[in-house]
C-alpha cells in the first residue's frame, strides 16, 4: 500500500513540481526555479498544439474502432456460440494478448511495408496516420472485446428471450437490452484503448513514418533533449485528459467493473 | 436461441473478420522467419530455416532474454507479496480513505505508460538521487505488476467472504495459522493467474523500460526496438518475434488449465 501511495503518487507530484521548473541552458542541469515557461511553451508554440490535437484524435478514433469491431465478436461469444466454440474463440481472443506488443506493432509494419502482403493488394496506406490507427486499433482490441464479452455473459438469455416474446425485433431488443448492457462495459474497455493511445509513442516509430504524439515528445524531451521539467509538462496532459474521462466516466457505473 | 438466423449469420460473418484481423499479422510474422529473402520479399520466394539458426546464435538477443526474465522474475515476487498484503488490508479492514486507496490503485493502469515511466524516472532522478539501472527497473516494474495481482487476489477475496477464517479463529487459530492454513489455500488460483500476467506484462513491457532502466541493460523488448530499424538485423528480430508468438500460447494454456475460461477472463483485465 505504502509502496504504491508513496512511490506513485508521490512521483506523480514530484512530475509536477518539476514541471514548474526551467533547464539551464547552456550546462543542461535543472534549475529549481519556480515558473509556468514550459506550459507557456506547450500553450503557444503550434507544433504541440497540433501534437495534442493529433493524439486525443487518434485515441478516439482508436477507442470508436475497437467498439465497433467488438460488439459482434463479443456477442458472439456470448451469446450465440456453443460452450466449446465460446471456449475456443476466448482463446482465440487472448492469444494476441499474450503476444508481445513489440511484436504486434513489428507485424503490422510487415503488413503495411512497401511490397509486403497489403500492398500487393493495393490496400496499404504506407506508413502514416492512418497505419498508426490501425496498429493501436489492434494492439488494444482485446481489451475491449474482454470487458464486452464479460458484460454480455453476465446478461440472462431469458431477457433476450423475453424482449423477442413480447414481439421485439432484433434491433429493438439490440437497442433495448443488449446496449444498456454493453454500455459500461464498453466504458471500461474504453479507458485502457484511450489511456494507452494517449501514452504511446512506440507504434507511432515503428509505422507512423514521420508523424508525432505526446508520447515521442515527452521520450525526446527526456532522453534526447534532456529537458526534463518540458517532458514533465508534457506528460501532464495526458494526465489531465485521463482524470477528465475518469470523472466522467465515473457516473456510468463502468469503474466498478474494472 | 432469441436471435434471428439472419442476425447469427451476420455476427458470425463479423467474428471471422475480426479473427482474421487478430491473426493473420501474427500468421505473417511467422511466415516471414522462414523467408528466404532478407527484406521479408512478398510473396515469399522459397523458405529457409537458417535464421531459426542464426537467431539462435545471437548473443545479445539471448543476453536480453536472460535480463528480462529476471526482472520479470523480481518485479513479480515483490508484486505477489505487496499485492497479496494490500487486497488483504482492503478486504478485511475498514480504514480511513479506502474508497481513495481503490482509486489509488487503478491509477497505474488507467494512465498511459509513458506518464508512469517518466514520473519514476523523475522520482528516482531528482527526489531520490539514484542512478538508473537494475534497480530502478525493478521497482518500476513492480509497481505496475503490484495492480495486477491485487485485482487477482481482491476478486477472490470478495468472492470468498470472510467466514471460513473466522471460523480457524475461532477453533483457535493464530491469525498466522489462519492465513497459512485457510486463507492462502483459497487464494492459491487467484495468485497464480496474478503472478503470470505480472511476468507476461513484465516480460513484454517497453515503455516503462526505456524510461527507467536507464542506459547498458537491455531487455528483449529493448533489444528487439534497438534492432528494429537495422535491415541487416531484420531477419534475426523476425525470428524472435515469431518464437514469442509461439511462447505466449503458453501463459494461455497454463491459465486455462490453472482457472478456466472465466478466470482466466478476469485475469487478462
Amino acid at each position: 500500500m505504502l509502496w504504491l501511495g508513496v512511490l506513485y503518487l508521490g512521483s506523480l507530484a514530484a512530475l509536477f513540481i518539476t514541471s514548474l521548473w526551467t533547464v539551464d541552458a547552456f550546462g543542461g542541469n535543472i534549475e529549481r526555479i519556480w515558473n509556468l515557461d514550459n506550459y507557456r511553451d506547450l500553450f503557444t508554440i503550434d507544433v504541440y498544439r497540433t501534437i495534442t490535437a493529433r493524439t486525443i484524435l487518434t485515441a478516439v478514433a482508436v477507442t470508436v474502432i475497437d467498439a465497433l469491431l467488438a460488439f459482434p465478436i463479443a456477442l458472439y461469444m456470448a451469446k450465440v456460440a456453443s460452450p466449446r466454440l465460446q471456449r475456443a474463440l476466448v482463446i482465440a481472443v487472448l492469444t494476441p494478448l499474450w503476444a508481445s506488443y513489440l511484436v504486434k506493432a513489428y507485424a503490422w509494419r510487415g503488413m503495411f511495408a512497401s511490397g509486403g502482403p497489403l500492398d500487393d493488394l493495393g490496400l496499404s496506406p504506407g506508413y502514416g496516420l492512418v497505419a498508426t490507427v490501425v496498429t493501436l486499433s489492434y494492439l488494444w482490441l482485446p481489451y475491449m472485446i474482454l470487458p464486452m464479452y464479460a458484460g454480455l455473459e453476465r446478461l440472462p438469455d431469458s431477457l433476450l428471450e423475453a424482449s423477442a416474446d413480447l414481439g421485439a425485433t432484433t434491433r429493438t431488443t439490440m437497442r433495448r437490452v443488449v446496449l444498456p448492457v454493453l454500455f459500461p462495459a464498453a466504458v471500461a474497455g474504453s479507458i485502457f484503448t484511450f489511456s494507452l493511445t494517449l501514452g504511446d509513442y512506440i507504434a507511432v516509430e515503428i509505422v507512423g513514418g514521420a508523424n508525432q504524439m505526446l508520447g515521442n515528445v515527452v521520450y525526446d524531451s527526456f532522453l534526447t533533449g534532456n529537458n526534463l521539467p518540458f517532458a514533465a509538462a508534457v506528460a501532464t496532459i495526458p494526465v489531465v485528459v485521463m482524470l477528465a474521462y475518469l470523472g466522467a466516466v465515473r457516473r456510468t457505473g463502468a469503474l466498478d467493473s474494472l | 436461441m432469441s436471435f434471428s438466423r439472419a442476425t447469427r449469420g451476420v455476427l458470425l460473418a463479423l467474428t471471422g473478420l475480426v479473427l482474421l484481423f487478430i491473426h493473420v499479422p501474427l500468421a505473417l510474422v511467422v511466415l516471414n522467419s522462414f523467408n528466404v529473402s532478407r527484406t521479408f520479399e512478398w510473396p515469399p520466394p522459397g523458405y529457409t530455416t537458417k535464421w531459426w539458426s542464426a537467431a539462435v546464435d545471437s548473443a545479445g538477443a539471448r543476453n536480453a532474454i536472460v535480463v528480462s526474465v529476471e526482472v520479470a522474475l523480481v518485479a513479480t515476487a515483490i508484486a505477489l507479496v505487496l499485492g497479496t498484503m494490500a487486497a488483504l488490508a482492503l478486504q478485511r479492514f475498514r480504514f480511513f480513505g479506502r474508497d481513495t486507496v481503490s482509486l489509488l490503485i487503478i491509477l497505474p493502469i488507467a494512465l498511459p505508460g509513458v506518464v508512469t515511466g517518466i514520473a519514476l524516472a523523475n522520482a528516482f532522478l531528482t527526489m531520490f538521487g539514484i542512478e538508473l539501472g537494475m534497480l530502478t527497473l525493478v521497482v518500476s516494474h513492480a509497481t505496475f505488476c503490484i495492480v495486477t495481482v491485487f485485482n487477482n487476489a481482491i476478486a477472490r477475496l470478495r468472492r470468498l467472504g470472510g467466514n471460513l477464517e473466522e471460523a480457524s479463529m475461532d477453533l483457535g487459530a493464530g491469525t498466522f495459522r489462519t492465513f497459512w492454513s485457510v486463507t492462502l489455500p483459497m487464494m492459491r488460483s487467484a495468485l497464480l493467474a496474478g503472478a503470470l500476467l505480472s511476468f507476461a506484462l513484465s516480460f513484454d513491457e517497453i515503455i516503462v523500460t526505456t524510461f527507467t532502466a536507464g542506459q547498458g541493460i537491455q531487455t528483449l523488448p529493448i533489444w528487439i526496438y534497438q534492432n528494429l530499424f537495422r535491415p541487416n538485423q531484420a531477419p534475426v528480430v523476425n525470428v524472435v518475434a515469431a518464437a514469442l508468438i509461439v511462447l505466449s500460447i503458453i501463459p494461455i494454456w497454463l491459465s486455462q488449465k490453472l482457472a478456466g475460461t472465466d478466470e482466466s477472463v478476469a485475469a487478462a483485465r
